[in-house]
This record gives C-alpha cells, sequence and structure tokens, in this order.
C-alpha cells in the first residue's frame, strides 16, 4: 500500500493526524509530512479512514 | 443481531454515501439502495460558500466520489427522487419523484433496514425577492454565483453564522462591497463564545466587512428585485444581493406519523439507530453523546462522515455508542479557523498559543474543571493534539500546562 497526497488539495487540517500519528504529522510550520508513505496490510483500516474523513479528499491510495 | 437482508439509505450527501461504502467495505452484498433528492451524484458541500462561490473552482471539482468508484460500489441509484413516507411497522417507504416529491407516482419500497441521511434545509425570510438567497446546494450556490458575478452594488448578508461568515469573506475576496447583519452581539457565539466571537468580529472588519451586531432584519423592500434591508434599529441597508444564513431546518417531516420520534431530528439511541434495524446520521441525528453526557445534533462535515460509517456498522450489529469529539473547520480569508469539542457560551476560555493580535493562535474551553474545547486561527496541529485530550478526559488545567 503507498500514500499519496495531493499537496495542492492538502490544507493541513490535521485529521488524518489524530487517526494515524505514526503515519501523518502536521508539524508547527502549519505543512504536512508524511512519515510512511508505504504502510502495512496491517494499516490499511486506518488509513481508509485518512481517506474518507480529509476535508479536502487529498489523500489516495494505490494499491 | 443477523444482517439485514437489504438496507435502504435516503440522502445521497456526505453522511448517505460514506453510509453506503462502509457497508461494502464491511462485507454488506446485499441490495443496497441510495435516494438522493437532488439530481446529482454525492457532492462536497464545503466549497460551495468558497472556491466554487469564488469563480475558482467549477462544479466537476467536488465529486464526493468519482462516478467509477460510484459504480463499483453496486448500489441502486436513484437520484433526483425524494422519500415522502415511512412506515416503520411495514418497513415500506414512499417515493415520489422531483426534488420536492411535488410529482407524486405513488411508488413505494419495502427495506430490510433504513439510513436516515436526509440532512436539513435553510431556514428562509419567507419573502420572495429576486436576489434573496439561500446556501446549502450546488444550484444554490451557482444562482447565487451568478448574482455574484453581474458586479453588485452590495451584498448583504444576514447572519453571522458559518455560511455568512464564509459567504461574506467570499464577497469580499471577489471585491463586493458587503454588509453582514448579526442579531447576536458577536459573530459565531454560539459555537464560539463572545469572547472569540469578538475576535471573529474584528477579522471581517479588518477586511472592510461592515458589521452591524446586535441587530435583526425587520424586513425586505423592493419590486420584484430586492432594493433595501430594513433593521430593526430603524436603519435601510441598501442591497442589490441578500444572502439569508439563519440556520437550518432538520428535514424530518416525511417521517411523521412514522413511527420513529422526532424531536428537533431523528430521536436515536446512542450508538444512532432510531429504531430495530433503522439509523439515522448526519446532520438530521439526534443523539446522546456519551462523552459530553447530553444529546447532541451536530451539523459539521466530520461528523456526517465519521457518523454514516458508525451507523451504517450500526445496522450491521456492531453496538459501540457513538461518541465523537465534534471538530469542524470554517476557512475565512486567509485563516483557518477550527474547533474541537462541544462548546457553550458561558465556558472559560484561554488562550494558550500565538497572540489573538496576530491572528494566529490557539484557545482552550474550560467548563467543571474539565477541558471541553479546543479553538484554532490557523493552527490545526494545536486543535487536533487538544481534540486528543478533549478524547481522554483531561482536566482543564492539565491541559493549560501540556506542552503542545
Amino acid at each position: 500500500m503507498r500514500i499519496v497526497v495531493d499537496f495542492d488539495l492538502c490544507e493541513s487540517n490535521a485529521v488524518c493526524m489524530q487517526i494515524a500519528p505514526d503515519i501523518f504529522e502536521v508539524r508547527d510550520d502549519d505543512f504536512l509530512y508524511i512519515l510512511n508513505e508505504t504502510p502495512g496490510e496491517d494499516d490499511r483500516a486506518r488509513v481508509e479512514e485518512c481517506v474518507q474523513r480529509c476535508p479536502k479528499q487529498a489523500i489516495s491510495v494505490a494499491d | 443481531m443477523t444482517a439485514p437482508s437489504s438496507v435502504t439509505i435516503v440522502g445521497a450527501s456526505l453522511a448517505g454515501l460514506r453510509a453506503a461504502e462502509t457497508l461494502r467495505r464491511d462485507g454488506f452484498d446485499g441490495p443496497v439502495t441510495l435516494i438522493g433528492a437532488e439530481p446529482h451524484e454525492p457532492y462536497d458541500r464545503p466549497p460551495l460558500s468558497k472556491q466554487v462561490l469564488a469563480g475558482d473552482w467549477e462544479p466537476d471539482r467536488i465529486a464526493l466520489t468519482p462516478s467509477d468508484k460510484l459504480a463499483d460500489l453496486d448500489l441502486d441509484l436513484r437520484f433526483g427522487t425524494t422519500a415522502v413516507g415511512f412506515d416503520l411497522a411495514s418497513r415500506t417507504l414512499r417515493l415520489a419523484s422531483g426534488e420536492t416529491g411535488g410529482k407524486t407516482g405513488g411508488e413505494t419500497l419495502e427495506t430490510d433496514a433504513l439510513l436516515i441521511a436526509t440532512g436539513a434545509r435553510c431556514r428562509t425570510l419567507g419573502l420572495p425577492l429576486q436576489g434573496v438567497h439561500v446556501l446549502r446546494s450546488l444550484d444554490d450556490c451557482l444562482e447565487l454565483r451568478a448574482d455574484f458575478d453581474a458586479a453588485p452594488d452590495r451584498v448583504v448578508v444576514v447572519g453571522a453564522g458559518f455560511i455568512g461568515a464564509e459567504v461574506a469573506a467570499t464577497a469580499r475576496t471577489r471585491g463586493l462591497d458587503v454588509t453582514m447583519v448579526e442579531a447576536l452581539d458577536a459573530p459565531l457565539i454560539r459555537v464560539l463564545g463572545p469572547e472569540m466571537g469578538e475576535v471573529c468580529a474584528a477579522v471581517h472588519r479588518d477586511h472592510g466587512i461592515d458589521l452591524r451586531t446586535g441587530v435583526g432584519v425587520e424586513g425586505l423592500d423592493g419590486a420584484g428585485r430586492v432594493e433595501r434591508v430594513r433593521l430593526t434599529d430603524g436603519s435601510a441597508v441598501a442591497a442589490s444581493v441578500v444572502v439569508v444564513g439563519i440556520g437550518v431546518i432538520p428535514n424530518t417531516e416525511w417521517l411523521e406519523g412514522s413511527g420513529l420520534a422526532l424531536d428537533d431530528g431523528v430521536v436515536c439511541d446512542a450508538s444512532g439507530l432510531a429504531a430495530s434495524g433503522v439509523a439515522a446520521a448526519g446532520d438530521v441525528a439526534r443523539w446522546p453523546n456519551r462523552r459530553f453526557g447530553y444529546p447532541m445534533r451536530v451539523e459539521h462535515w466530520d461528523n456526517a462522515a465519521a457518523q454514516g460509517a458508525h451507523s451504517a456498522r450500526a445496522l450491521l450489529g456492531a453496538t459501540e455508542p457513538y461518541q465523537p469529539v465534534p471538530w469542524f473547520w470554517s476557512d475565512q480569508y486567509d485563516r483557518k479557523i477550527q474547533l474541537a469539542g462541544h462548546v457553550r457560551p458561558d465556558d472559560e476560555v484561554r488562550v494558550v498559543a500565538g497572540s489573538v493580535a496576530e491572528r494566529r493562535f490557539a484557545a482552550l474551553y474550560g467548563r467543571g474543571g474539565k477541558l471541553v474545547g479546543a479553538l484554532g486561527f490557523n493552527r490545526p496541529r494545536h486543535v487536533m493534539r487538544y481534540r486528543a485530550m478533549i478524547e481522554q478526559g483531561a482536566a482543564f488545567e492539565e491541559a493549560l500546562a501540556a506542552e503542545v
């Protein structure tokens, strides 16, 4: 599973960071950083939740 | 509890779509019908008061899911169809075509399980003049945008809640002159409290909005088209466009006599069930949020997404209570305003990071010694950290002292 973030859409709402803080982090500069772009299958449910809850629909999963 | 043999979702906006997606993701392979009053495929509403209204985005950018992914869900899609009645005992829906259900065909649909996600509609002033708008749907947005495109002399926004404040900001950013009228003493008092409401007032005044607070609307004048807004203080404002943002009414009339309990929304239990095999989600659902200890009905985007998923799982037999810490964002000018929690106007509020003067800060709300809310102006990271602390039941003093 590979995480793709459209940084043109991302507005650093940080919803993903709350669901999966080990994968997404919004830092004090207000930018989103992906801490783990290729999480394992165990993380799929959480990542899918991030996709669904992102207010800007900026997150997608490639396989 | 066994899984239902079929599910019908009434309401094809965010809550309804997320419910349908969740049913499929959790392995439900029975028939799912998705009924939507509007003719459009599910779309995202927040850009309607921002990017689409500004003219920066066209409607094709706001689909909630691409058409091929919607097709992959294998749903029976009924757009342009309104549910006009439901009978709990026989599990039968009555349907009509058209957005208002005006063209009654008398079609009925039996369903084993029902998910109610019919949302809410705007309150209006009940004055049928041209140039007077509400903003809820894509069609509303395009009509208002066309009026903005015609370069009106002045836009009057009635109500400084989220919709009003965002529309005012967008209109101003488009270079239009704007008067915003709010009956309370500051914008957003009900959700942010009076102190932070004053900060919002200052932000709008900084951007050149003529903000009138503590004054209501007496009436609108015009012959065919609106020309003037009369206020309760005896003054009047010339206006060629008026946008009314004075709250919403949950769409429950179609459920009267259904056997379901209604009280400013569909009354649900802690898990989101209104009856066995019937759930509700989004703006229309009222349920006891155990984290806060009182019933609430939440009109935020994030709640529609999360509760849509939760209530779908309730129909599949999950019994966990739905007890989120509500969260919303509102983009106004270049400020991202976010609030986590549930604030009451008399909560104590303290700024903990940044400063109000620079309009970049985080503030915390306390009630009864507990942290109940966190507000951020361009502080998304702080809001999410404090949201987690609210979830953990943190004391107010503990939150004030925390390194975030």
